[in-house]
């Protein structure tokens, strides 16, 4: 049994009787253990440090590009101060408005609510929760993070090339990402943009590697996949996911950096632009597309499982009772997990494709809604009856459930290629996935940070700051995106740098104003978070052990942070990780270590 | 001015609400310790929130709702919009049921049960037969919306009949070109290394059926007439997005798309329906396609037949007859098809 085997090392390594572990702590340097880090715990704060300020910029970016949207004859003079020859007079010049939008699809769907999601929180759970001294390899965990640093540098970098960033939409559609004619960004902009995603897609596979490989082996005794916390299933499909799709992503990158520097026609063809035919023939921009969505679609679950398995423990755990139907919530992943590869078609209804192949993504689209809702129901049968302790957290997780209906009730609306024909690449399109995903993913990341906040830093955040977090980021959320929906209905088309070419359009510039409002709002919500954390780091009140009272094992671990988690042997585990409120105990919780002879009293059929 | 009084009131509320919870917090310290983390008042607060943001929230969506009608597109100026728009509607009846009760039991449940310290969850970890009943449910109103879609799409996307027009819709950075047929109905072969400046759409000339082809910058449509559009592009992907026919197809160079469709109610009547003389039917690129994109727009007309006709004699043909003699391009294209 080679994970016994590895069990046994680490522990020897580590418990020994106290000896051993002392003196390892000590060789620690400054740059052992805040840098070049192999601890899960520091490696996953890192994540989240950097995550943080990717999301600042790309707010701010959006908050810049809204401006633009609302008032568009306006002049802000401190764009220029921010921006220079980019804002000549105040005004955003078009193609930094394509390069502004571009980059911020980009760090939030990949740095943010990818490599900040999951490199934070599988990164910090999974050890704990499966009960493992740290990651199956700490190396090859501290390489994902550096991979994702070097990602985030080399794409910041490229905001400040003469010719401007990417700027043909995150997706990168060739040609117009192919060839420098078409468009500035798609310059050395472009070169480094595909540099840094090559460099992202290496740190997501050796992370997703790792977490697969811990969760599968590093189980402490009694953890059963059964009695895996949601976090932990949810976590590891999407690993799964990330591993089996970022490879095709990659490919589609290496074929389009072909095209753009060797001279191949993988994507090109029958061109004539500049005032010259070009030599490319053969090729087929829709095969981009293609391969883009097939990691593209699986991406939007890579973003949204984490977001569910945290707002799952965190439901439960602050309900104070079970989450209802565990095997229904791990079945509704998997299945949901593998339709995310069989979808991706509906990205491309207006494609050209074969109608009859359109039809055949419709249907296998609109079944993604079945465990979509079983998920929804499950969550609100959670709540029903419980008795909830109104955290910071557990409010984000009940948004993110409000998220996940609204934009997925739209996502029906999306996926049916009849309706899709006319709102294709519309705002209702920027709103749906900005509720169902963007915002949905960021809450779960909120819910996620304000709970295990007191297992990451030893301390608690302020839960006032973190009401008014959530209150006044909830209604603008739904102040933005709601709205967007009906502009997308009245045809305007995404990814316009104004709406003022077609008269029939001025009406909307209502809707715009109010939109901005709405995101300057939400935009001022998050410096609240940022100060609660940045000052809860150093200054918050010391947490206790066990804050939420909860039943997972992370919580048995000592407050200080160890080598290995905990001082002496690793917890067993004895039963699942929701034994809320469970009738005949004296407390509300009984945690996965307690086993059940103690608990005689609630015992139930079936349980020794 | 609204949007900004709106705004005013937003901040307010704000304030006030901030100023509450300080005043609850204070009366709290006064009336004795709570020492849990997250107190009685935090329980009460947030899950008064909960249903004060459900009532507030569904209001402002409703109001927002019946007043943003003037801004959503007209009724559907082709035949097949007409489906597509009662598709929508029924999507949206079903939508805004679940949405409703769904948000209502969310919020609804988040306020009734709040903690109390008196009280105990209810332990209730499965029950299969609401398990399966609620995925069944959804099954069945999928299928059924399934293939309701299907039916619809299938009924857009059939083979065009025999026959019908054929105008090409060519899009390049940054504007759209349209051709005509002409009397063959046949759109003469093109082929991107023809292009010069004076043939922007490299129509090949050596291609009788090109003869009698019309290259015009406005597009007009024939209400009535079965229209199927050929869509090319010669730099990058555009899109064709006419929104008020709810027709859209992308342009994709190296690949002819076509769209299929009968335009029904011309720019006059539209202009009376929507009580707007200055209003026009328009098509827009619809897929990011430069610094531009966002001004590349062709002014569509549609009007009876009798009227178009008259319009598109008045156009040029691609290759304008008597003016220069031909041979002297004829040649020039000629060597570049060669090699
Ligand atoms: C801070 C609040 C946010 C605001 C106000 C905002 C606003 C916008 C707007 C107006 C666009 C341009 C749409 C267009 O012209 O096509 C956009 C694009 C986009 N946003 Fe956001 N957004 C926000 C947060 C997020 C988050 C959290 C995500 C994470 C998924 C996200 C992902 C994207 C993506 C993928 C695009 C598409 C970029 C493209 O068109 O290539 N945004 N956003
Ligand atoms: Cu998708
Ligand atoms: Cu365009």
């Amino acid at each position: 049994m080679p994970n016994e085997i590895i069990k046994r090392s680490h522990d020897a390594h580590v418990s020994g009787n106290g000896h051993g572990h002392d003196e390892h702590e000590h060789h620690q340097t400054f740059w052992t253990k805040y840098v070049f880090s192999q601890d899960h715990k520091m490696i996953s704060k890192q994540f989240l440090i950097t995550a943080i300020l990717m999301a600042l910029l790309a707010m701010s970016m959006s908050t810049i590009f809204r401006l633009q949207l609302a008032w568009p004859d306006k002049h802000f003079p401190f764009l220029e101060t921010v921006l220079g020859k980019w804002a000549k007079d105040g005004r955003l010049d078009p193609s930094m408005y394509l390069a502004l939008i571009t980059i911020h699809g980009t760090i939030m769907v990949f740095f943010v609510l990818t490599g900040g999601l999951s490199g934070t929180f599988s990164n910090l759970l999974i050890p704990f929760q499966c009960g493992a001294r740290d990651m199956a390899s700490g190396f090859l965990n501290m390489l994902s993070y550096w991979f994702f640093f070097a990602s985030c540098t080399v794409m910041c970098a490229s905001l400040f090339l003469t010719t401007g960033p990417a700027s043909a939409g995150w997706t990168v559609y060739p040609p117009l990402s192919a060839l420098p004619q078409a468009i500035p960004g798609s310059g050395a902009g472009m070169t480094l943009w595909l540099v840094s995603m090559v460099l992202f897609i290496g740190s997501a596979l050796l992370g997703g590697i790792n977490y697969v490989v811990t969760v599968i082996n590093l189980r402490t005794k009694g953890m059963k996949m059964t009695r895996l916390p949601l976090t932990i299933w949810a976590f590891t499909i999407t690993a799964i996911l990330g591993i089996l799709s970022f490879p095709v992503l990659f490919a589609a990158a290496l074929l389009l950096l072909f095209d753009r520097s060797f001279g191949t026609s993988f994507y090109l063809s029958d061109i004539h632009i500049g005032g010259v035919p070009l030599e490319h023939v053969g090729g087929s921009p829709i095969l981009y597309q293609h391969l883009f969505w097939f990691l593209g679609h699986p991406e939007v679950y890579i973003v949204l499982l984490p977001a569910l398995g945290l707002a799952s423990e965190v439901i439960s755990t602050m309900s104070r009772k079970p989450i209802f139907g565990y095997k229904a919530m791990i079945g509704s992943m998997l299945v949901i997990a593998f339709l995310s590869f069989v979808v991706w078609g509906h990205h491309m209804f207006i494609t050209g494709m074969n109608p009859f192949l359109g039809s055949v993504f419709v249907f296998t689209t609109l079944l993604v809604a079945i465990p979509s809702a079983v998920k929804v129901f499950n969550y609100i049968a959670t709540l029903w009856k419980a008795n909830i302790v109104m955290s910071p957290a557990i409010l984000f997780a009940i948004g993110l459930v409000s998220f996940f209906i609204s934009g997925g009730l739209t996502g029906i609306i999306l996926g049916d290629s009849a309706l899709d024909i006319n709102i294709h690449d519309t705002y209702f399109v920027v709103a749906h996935f900005h509720i169902v995903m963007g915002s949905s993913a960021i809450f779960g990341m909120f819910a996620g940070i304000y709970h295990w906040f007191p297992r990451m830093y030893g301390r608690m955040m302020n839960k006032k700051a973190g009401y008014l977090h959530f209150w006044l980021t909830f209604l603008s959320v739904y102040g933005v995106f709601f709205p967007m929906h009906f502009i997308g209905l009245a045809g305007v088309p995404r990814r316009y740098y104004a709406n003022t070419s077609y008269e029939g359009f001025s009406g909307i510039i209502n809707i715009n104003e109010l939109i901005t409002m709405f995101a300057l709002l939400g935009a001022f919500a998050q410096l609240i978070f940022i100060a609660n954390f940045f000052y809860s780091i150093w200054r918050g009140k010391r947490a206790v052990q066990n804050p939420w009272k909860s039943n997972t094992i992370e919580w048995t671990a000592p407050v200080e942070h160890l080598h290995g988690n905990w001082p002496g042997e690793i917890p067993t585990v004895h039963r699942w990780a929701y034994d809320y409120s469970k009738p005949g105990h004296s407390d509300d919780f009984i945690p996965q270590t307690t086993p059940y002879s103690e608990t005689v009293s609630s015992n139930l059929p079936g349980e020794e | 001015m609204i949007n900004l009084l709106i705004f005013v009131v937003v901040v307010l509320v704000i304030i006030v609400v901030v100023r509450v919870v300080r005043v609850m917090e204070l009366a709290t310290e006064l009336s004795g310790e709570d020492d849990s983390i997250i107190n009685r008042k935090d329980n009460r607060f947030n899950g008064a929130m909960m249903i004060i943001f459900l009532v507030l929230g569904v209001g402002a969506m409703v109001y927002f709702t019946l007043d943003a009608k003037k801004y959503l597109l007209p009724l559907s100026a082709s035949k097949h919009g007409v489906i597509i728009d009662k598709l929508l509607d029924v999507n949206w009846v079903l939508l805004v049921v679940v949405f409703l009760v769904t948000q209502f039991l969310l919020f609804y449940y988040a306020f009734r049960y709040h903690h109390r310290k008196e009280s105990k969850a209810y332990f209730y970890p499965i029950n299969h037969t609401l398990e399966v009943v609620w995925t069944i449910i959804p099954t069945i109103v999928l299928g059924g919306m399934i293939v309701y879609g299907l039916n619809v799409w299938n009924n857009i996307t059939k083979p065009a009949p025999k026959g019908a027009m054929l105008i090409e819709i060519y899009g390049k950075q940054f504007d759209w070109t349209v051709r005509y047929a002409g009397a063959d109905n046949i759109l003469g072969k093109s082929n991107f290394r023809l292009i010069t400046d004076d043939n922007p759409l490299g129509v090949d000339s050596t291609d009788k059926a090109s003869k009698d082809d019309i290259i015009a910058k406005e597009l007009h449509l024939p209400v009535g007439a079965k229209i199927l559009l050929k869509l090319h592009s010669r730099d990058v992907i555009h899109s064709a997005y006419l929104p008020h026919f709810r027709t859209q197809m992308n342009c994709v160079p190296g690949m002819t798309t076509e769209f299929f469709f009968e335009p029904t109610i011309t720019t006059r009547q539209m202009r009376e329906y929507t009580k707007n003389d200055k209003f026009d039917y328009v098509l827009l690129c619809n897929k990011i396609c430069g610094v531009a994109h966002y001004t590349m727009k062709m002014n569509v007309v549609a009007e009876e037949p009798e009227q178009f006709n008259k319009w598109v004699t008045g156009q040029s043909l691609v290759f304008p007859k008597p003016a220069a003699p031909a041979p002297a391009p004829e040649k020039a294209t000629a060597s570049i098809t060669k090699p």
